[in-house]
């Protein structure tokens, strides 16, 4: 198997006392869908931000296409980070510009496309995130679930070759957010990208992950199935799904998105 | 005792760090004008932000501050029997020191508190995070055109500052106090010379640097400042502090100007 895109080597990350990471050590396969879970305030966002270099670990390193992310110059982050699709958990679009004008702007940035391939372009993704209409609003007059669609839609914009995203789908109905993973799955399919997604919603994930990780009392446990979450002798990790997740076993009889 | 001397200890290295973090900054701030592409519109836009806008403010200062001076140097010079020499009081003044002084105060207050704020929210929405994941250079795409906007906008905006209050200045000397208007300007021409008018440009540009630098800069690192808190309240905070900042610096580096220049 080749290299893997992203790999976590003895990361430890504190918060003063707080042990966020604890000696993690972990892989995300190249072109495979890595879904990370685990309970609320576990460290989840603070992962993706180690992974972009937005926050660096107390010890250990962070390998991504092979280099080290935390010793890398601004430069190197840089290019490394054009590679990137990011999502952040509250969107983080720039609130004094407008929604066409925050998905427009990584065209307009890293591209030399004329305007009018940017405008093609943009309508077309806001077009597939149903927010036709939506491109003269500003950030703050849009939803908290149109935000997450804007934020997708910019992120996405240049074809990423690895995709970070916080929560996606939280705050979407069940028929976007259904349309979204099925946007995912086309995309992965399509061009084999790495992805990373920060999700709650067990066990429909499991529908496109390759591998879900749960990160529990700083530790990172990875599973290739649901069935194999529940055949873990850890009892923690039992306890922690049951209570999180329910009963994880109907996810056999769950509708396949594809 | 030794717990005192920790936290000083403590303190001078924030400092340092705190200094060797702003210096880092500018450097990369000048660094953003030489970084492709550079973004014309938004410069010009800032201009209109903190140049244009700044106009009516600067005519208000410029115009009063030169009529108190053509009073307060009428009733000085009168008792001297050199009520000729007001248009050269006036201009000097306002040339070497108020003109450059007082405009960087204002656009300080104006445009400096609106630059900090602004670029604190996106530190604090992490808006500047997502810019940087997405590649874009921070510096280039947010710092250097208010920068630029800054240092063409305050020495045009202190040469507007010194026009209108020589002309204020003329209005109650001439107008009001009846000081023969040829004496005025000729005062004005014989007196000003080019270490003057040098002078002034030097400290305008100066200033520029200084409001913009400390403006941006506190506002980028509201979340590193230590005691600024969290949230709107470190916002607050920091617009506050950098205000402060600027305004004593411009007054600290227009004393050193003028000592090392004159
Ligand atoms: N900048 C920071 N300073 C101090 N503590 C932090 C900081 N960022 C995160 N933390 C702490 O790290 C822990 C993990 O935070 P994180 O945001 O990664 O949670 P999460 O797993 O994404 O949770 P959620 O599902 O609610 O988004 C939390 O306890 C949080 O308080
Ligand atoms: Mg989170």
């Amino acid at each position: 198997m080749s290299e893997p895109a992203i790999r976590f080597i003895d990361v430890t990350k504190k918060f003063g006392k707080q042990v966020v990471l604890d000696r993690v050590n972990v892989d995300f396969p190249t072109g495979m869908t890595t879904v990370i879970a685990g309970g609320s305030g576990q460290g989840k966002s603070v992962s993706l931000k180690l992974i972009l270099g937005l926050m660096k670990p107390d010890s250990g390193r962070i390998m991504v296409d092979g280099q080290d992310i935390s010793a890398m110059g601004r430069r190197e982050l840089n290019r490394i980070r054009t590679e990137f699709g990011v999502l952040f958990q509250g969107a983080a679009l720039l609130d004094s510009i407008t929604v066409f004008e925050n998905v427009a702007l990584p065209l307009e940035e890293r591209t030399s496309l004329s305007r009018q391939e940017i405008k093609e372009r943009v309508e077309e993704m806001l077009a597939r995130f149903d927010l036709t209409g939506h491109g003269d609003k500003y950030p703050a007059q849009l939803s908290g679930g149109m935000k997450k669609r804007v934020g997708l839609a910019r992120a996405l914009m240049l074809q990423p070759r690895i995709m970070l995203f916080d929560e996606p789908t939280t705050g979407l109905d069940p028929k976007i957010s259904m349309e979204i993973y099925r946007l995912f799955f086309e995309t992965q399919k399509k061009y084999g990208f790495t992805s990373i997604i920060v999700s709650h919603d067990i066990p429909k994930v499991f529908n496109l992950a390759d591998q879900v990780i749960l990160l529990n009392n700083g530790h990172m446990t990875t599973f290739a199935s649901p069935e194999e979450i529940q055949h873990s002798a850890d009892p923690e990790i039992i306890s922690f799904v049951e209570t999180t997740m329910g009963q994880i076993y109907v996810s056999k009889e769950m509708e396949k998105i594809s | 005792m030794f717990k005192y001397i920790e936290k000083l200890g403590d303190s001078a290295l924030y400092a340092l760090r705190d200094l060797g973090r702003m210096g880092v900054f500018l450097v990369q701030a000048l660094a953003g004008i030489f970084s492709r592409p550079f973004r014309f519109m938004e410069t010009v836009r800032q201009i209109r932000e903190i140049g244009v806008n700044s106009f009516g403010v600067i005519a208000f200062t410029g115009g009063f501050t030169g009529m108190v001076l053509g009073l307060q140097g009428y009733y000085t010079l009168s008792k001297f029997g050199a009520k000729s020499a007001l248009g050269s009081a006036v201009a000097l003044s306002l040339i070497r020191e108020l003109g450059p002084v007082l405009t960087a105060l204002m656009v300080t207050g104006r445009a400096g508190s609106a630059m900090c704020a602004e670029i604190g929210i996106m530190r604090n929405s992490e808006q500047l995070d997502a810019l940087e994941c997405m590649a874009i250079d921070p510096f280039r795409f947010l710092i250097t055109p208010k920068l630029l906007a800054t240092l063409i906008s305050v020495p045009i905006l202190t040469l507007f500052f010194n026009l209108i209050g020589i002309a204020g200045g003329y209005l109650v000397g001439v107008g009001l106090l009846g000081v023969n208007p040829g004496a005025y300007a000729s005062g004005i021409e014989q007196s000003v010379v080019n270490l003057d008018i040098n002078l002034g440009i030097v400290k305008s540009f100066v200033f520029a640097l200084l409001i913009v630098w400390i403006c941006t800069g506190r506002g980028y690192f509201v979340h590193k400042i230590r005691g600024a808190g969290f949230g709107a309240e470190a916002v607050s905070r920091i617009t506050t502090q950098a205000v402060v900042m600027a305004s004593i610096s411009v007054l600290l580096w227009d004393y050193l100007i003028t000592a090392v220049m004159l």
